[in-house]
């Protein structure tokens, strides 16, 4: 299959208009349509919060190689009202199309000067013929973008069809809007010049973070997901809600997010794999229960999606500045595991491991992501359920002695057997307090101090368990003349960026640290030579844990805090910069 | 062999005040788990902070003493995770009407299946007596030198209007009474308050023993019909030279674990990890 873009291997679509027209939506089903045919993509939403009104785009870049990130620029641009052309228009790529609806009107030779092509479409006057909602302006559109960039209008149709599954009305318009679209663009004789090859086989799969999450909890046996909406985790809460009865799992929107996770801990400790998700104004409600999931040796997964703070910060955009919170967030002094994953195949295999070492460390586990990576779709290929297993750890189902059965047994490895209520022969306890090996409170000196020295005796083992899933990544060069260092969705632009400076003759890798706690060791030896650290945030918070735990102190770093995730252009453009 | 009192017992020396109320509770309970058959293994209670939590040390069945307020969403999830436990709160009234006060009424209108027993002594014990939010408004503690000026909460208004199914109360200083109520509020399908006036003979000097035996009346024997739910609202309401005891209100309603898919083909905790998730991922491709 072959695509029509305007340079290089890449085509990128800016669908813009208000909140409420369907917005992200539209670049979701384009992108499926374009993974079908064969191509990588990558799809993100910018979105302020508020539910009418504002402004919103999806950017949607497809490719016959890998693609990872958002960039700034964009060929073709959906314009769904006037403001959207005025916001995005000087970040079109010479050459560009913009697809608009006739009605706007735009001022004759608009974007001439720099090669840009105006495709006024009656959207409005068509979806009317068609007596669908206004919302289908959209779908018009999604034909004549298909026609400019020479995609497929078949492709599109069936993807439309299987959203409405059923709904045999609903899926005709549709299909006939995109059919109208596409004619009415196709019919102009434009287009692009530059051919895109698509890859040999079609892509498995189109997703965002918040579904590689669900599926990989799943996968992993999750059965009880309980949250109080929050931007980025909402989805996590949809997803299981939507999906109780396929997935069999029990999903609740609790009154508060303390409820949401004292709600995943009771779960837990009745028996089932359990999780909550949030953002940082939630997960700051939930330190105290992560506080007991400790204490109580209950697992606990916990999903923190990051946005702007402090406080309402930026309700809908995206941020690295909860990291050091994640790690040191809660009190007292308690084993925990804090992990980022770095795009969706991450975010599938990680949430399902999380769910085997909070089981078999009876610790909690925290997942930290962000907007960006959890919001954002990515193609990529079927997840490897066979690379899934399922671990609970030392469990007992019965009792036989010698002995009474002690939940908080004084182990070698520091982690007691666990039962579940309800096993005959067996009473399950779990204490806030600081307890007795029984279970039964204490305040004994010599009882204290051996119930937190069982308690970290678990720190060896967890370290050991986290150095098996490789918590160092490290991708480009092998002797590279620059390391770039960073975490989660910076993962993305970084590697985008590896690319760019390949064409630029510098040779560079970049090193992803994947667990953050327990700090995995060995980064040292990729700490060479000149290295710029990258992060979402103001601060530079891995650069911090990485001082603490290797001594090694960043001289560069390339840090954006406005709420935006890295374009690959600035962090390449910062690296040159660094170089020199 | 049928159960005793001996076997509910866990062995852990008990720190209670000499004459709490809470000595009447603990025994009461015991009483209805044994006059009801059940099997310690198949009960769950979960405590919260304060006097009241330490319930869950003396009691020996399947226990979580968790953290201060936070008794309602811990046993409300326990139940959805196995809906074959019975499943007992045990909170003090600082725990359920201060702090855990947010999941109160959530806890009512999903009408958890759960008995929730209220340790109401109308004052903080275990800080060393400040004022709780069933306090009576006048009662000098050390946070309220003056009285304190705020009327207290009403747990049984509260609860009829949250939507529980159950609501009751009773006396500590009524060890039949209160045995009947607990069993009564054990066995209803869904949500069941029982608000416990437990005097605390340390801290609250006028909320006694003597207090309560001069004003609590038995509502059955005053005739009530607890199908009713404004006669229900009115006899909460009362609060002076006549306390009335019993049970305020019952109701049958669908309980918060009919309303779950998933829970269908029994406990949630039964069925296997292992799921085919073909259909699942088929949505993304």
């Amino acid at each position: 299959m072959k695509c029509k873009g305007l340079r290089d291997d890449t085509v990128s679509v800016v669908i813009g208009g208000e909140a409420g027209q369907g917005i992200s939506r539209s670049g979701e089903l384009l992108g499926k349509a374009l993974m079908r045919c064969g191509f990588h993509c990558y799809g993100t939403m910018d979105y302020p919060s508020l539910i009418r009104g504002g402004h919103n785009f999806y950017q949607l870049r497809a490719s016959s190689r890998p693609v990872y990130s958002q960039t700034p620029y964009a060929d073709v641009l959906i314009a769904l009202n006037r403001e959207s052309v005025g916001l995005h228009l000087g970040s079109m790529n010479a050459g560009g199309g913009v697809i608009h609806d006739e009605r706007d009107a735009l001022e004759e030779g608009l974007g001439r000067d720099r090669g840009i092509n105006l495709y006024p479409v009656p959207l409005t006057d068509i979806v009317k013929e068609l007596g669908g909602p206004d919302i289908m302006r959209n779908t018009v559109a999604l034909g004549a973008a298909s026609a400019l960039i020479g995609l497929d209008a078949g492709t599109l149709k069936q993807v439309v069809a299987e959203t409405f599954e059923g709904r045999e009305k609903i899926i005709k318009m549709n299909e006939d809007a995109i059919q109208r679209g596409y004619t009415y663009v196709a019919g102009q004789d434009y287009g692009f010049g530059c051919c895109l090859e698509s890859g040999e086989r079609p892509r498995g799969q189109w997703l965002t973070g918040n579904d590689a999450i669900a599926l990989g909890a799943m996968a992993a046996g999750c059965k009880f997901y309980s949250a109080y909406p929050m931007t980025p985790a909402s989805p996590l809460l949809h997803y299981f809600a939507s999906h109780d009865k396929a997935g069999g799992t029990v999903a609740i929107q609790t009154e508060s997010e303390i409820a949401a996770a004292m709600m995943a801990i009771g779960a837990s400790y009745a028996g089932i794999r359990s999780m909550t998700g949030t953002s940082g104004g939630g997960f700051s409600l939930m330190t105290e229960s992560l506080s007991l999931a400790a204490m109580s040796e209950t697992p606990l997964v916990v999903m923190l999606g990051q946005r702007p703070g402090p406080s309402t910060g930026l309700a809908t955009y995206s941020a690295q500045g909860d990291l050091l919170f994640a790690v040191y967030g809660a009190h007292g002094e308690f084993q925990r595991i804090v992990v980022a994953p770095g795009d969706v195949d991450e975010c599938f295999y990680l949430a399902a491991e999380a769910f085997n070492l909070a089981e078999r460390f009876q610790i909690p586990v925290i997942l930290l992501t962000d907007k960006t990576l959890v919001e954002s779709n990515q193609t990529t290929d079927a997840f490897d359920l066979s690379r899934v297993s399922i671990d609970r750890g030392k469990l007992v189902e019965s009792w036989e002695g010698p002995g009474e059965y002690l939940r908080y047994r004084d182990d070698e490895d520091g982690v007691s057997p666990r039962a579940f209520p309800g096993a005959e022969g067996i009473l399950v306890p779990a204490n806030s307090n600081e307890h007795l090996e029984n279970g039964l409170s204490t305040s004994s000196s010599e009882a204290v101090a051996k119930m937190v020295d069982k308690r970290f005796r678990k720190a060896q083992h967890i370290r050991a368990a986290v150095e098996g899933l490789q918590p160092i990544r490290v991708y480009g060069d092998k002797r590279p003349r620059v390391t770039l260092v960073g975490w989660g969705g910076t993962k993305g632009p970084a590697l985008e960026a590896l690319g760019m400076l390949r064409d630029d003759g510098v040779k560079a890798r970049f090193v992803q640290v994947v667990f953050m706690e327990p700090f995995p060791g060995g980064l040292e030896k990729y700490l060479k030579g000149t290295c710029v650290l990258f992060e979402d945030n103001r601060s530079a918070q891995l650069g911090t844990l990485i001082r603490l735990n290797t001594g090694y102190a960043f001289k560069h770093v390339g840090l954006r805090y406005d709420g935006r995730p890295f374009n690959p252009g600035e962090i390449r453009d910062r690296v040159l910069e660094v170089l020199g | 062999m049928s159960l005793t009192m001996k076997d509910l017992d866990t062995g852990a020396t008990n720190t209670w005040c000499p004459g709490c109320g809470n000595f009447a509770i603990l025994m009461t309970v015991k009483q209805a788990l044994i006059q009801l058959g059940l099997n310690p293994s198949q009960v769950v209670a979960v405590s919260g902070i304060g006097c009241h939590g330490k319930t869950t040390d003396y009691l020996k069945v399947n226990t979580f003493h968790v953290i201060h307020g936070r008794v309602l969403p811990a046993a409300t999830a326990i139940k959805l995770a196995n809906h074959g436990l019975t499943v007992l709160g045990f909170a003090g009234d600082g725990d359920a009407f201060n702090i855990g006060m947010g999941h109160f009424p959530h806890a009512a209108r999903r009408n958890v299946n759960m008995a929730y027993i209220v340790h109401d002594n109308l004052i903080y014990g275990l800080t060393t007596g400040q004022a709780s939010p069933t306090s009576r408004q006048g009662l000098v503690t050390k946070t309220t030198p003056r009285g304190s000026a705020e009327p207290g909460v009403n747990p049984l208004t509260q609860s009829l209007t949250g939507g529980a199914t159950f609501v009751a109360r009773t006396f500590a200083g009524e060890a039949k009474h209160m045995t009947e109520v607990l069993k009564r509020a054990i066995t209803h399908r869904g949500f069941a308050v029982v608000d416990v006036l437990q005097p605390c003979v340390t801290f609250n000097r006028v909320n006694t023993y003597e207090f309560y035996k001069q004003r609590v009346r038995k509502l059955e024997e005053e005739g009530h019909d607890e199908g009713d739910f404004e006669a229900a609202y009115r006899r909460a309401q009362e609060w002076g030279d006549v306390i009335p005891i019993g049970v305020f209100y019952v109701e049958e309603r669908p309980t918060y674990e009919d309303g779950f898919p998933a829970l269908a083909g029994g406990p949630l905790v039964g069925q296997p990890l292992s799921r085919d998730l073909s259909g699942l991922m088929a949505e993304f491709k």
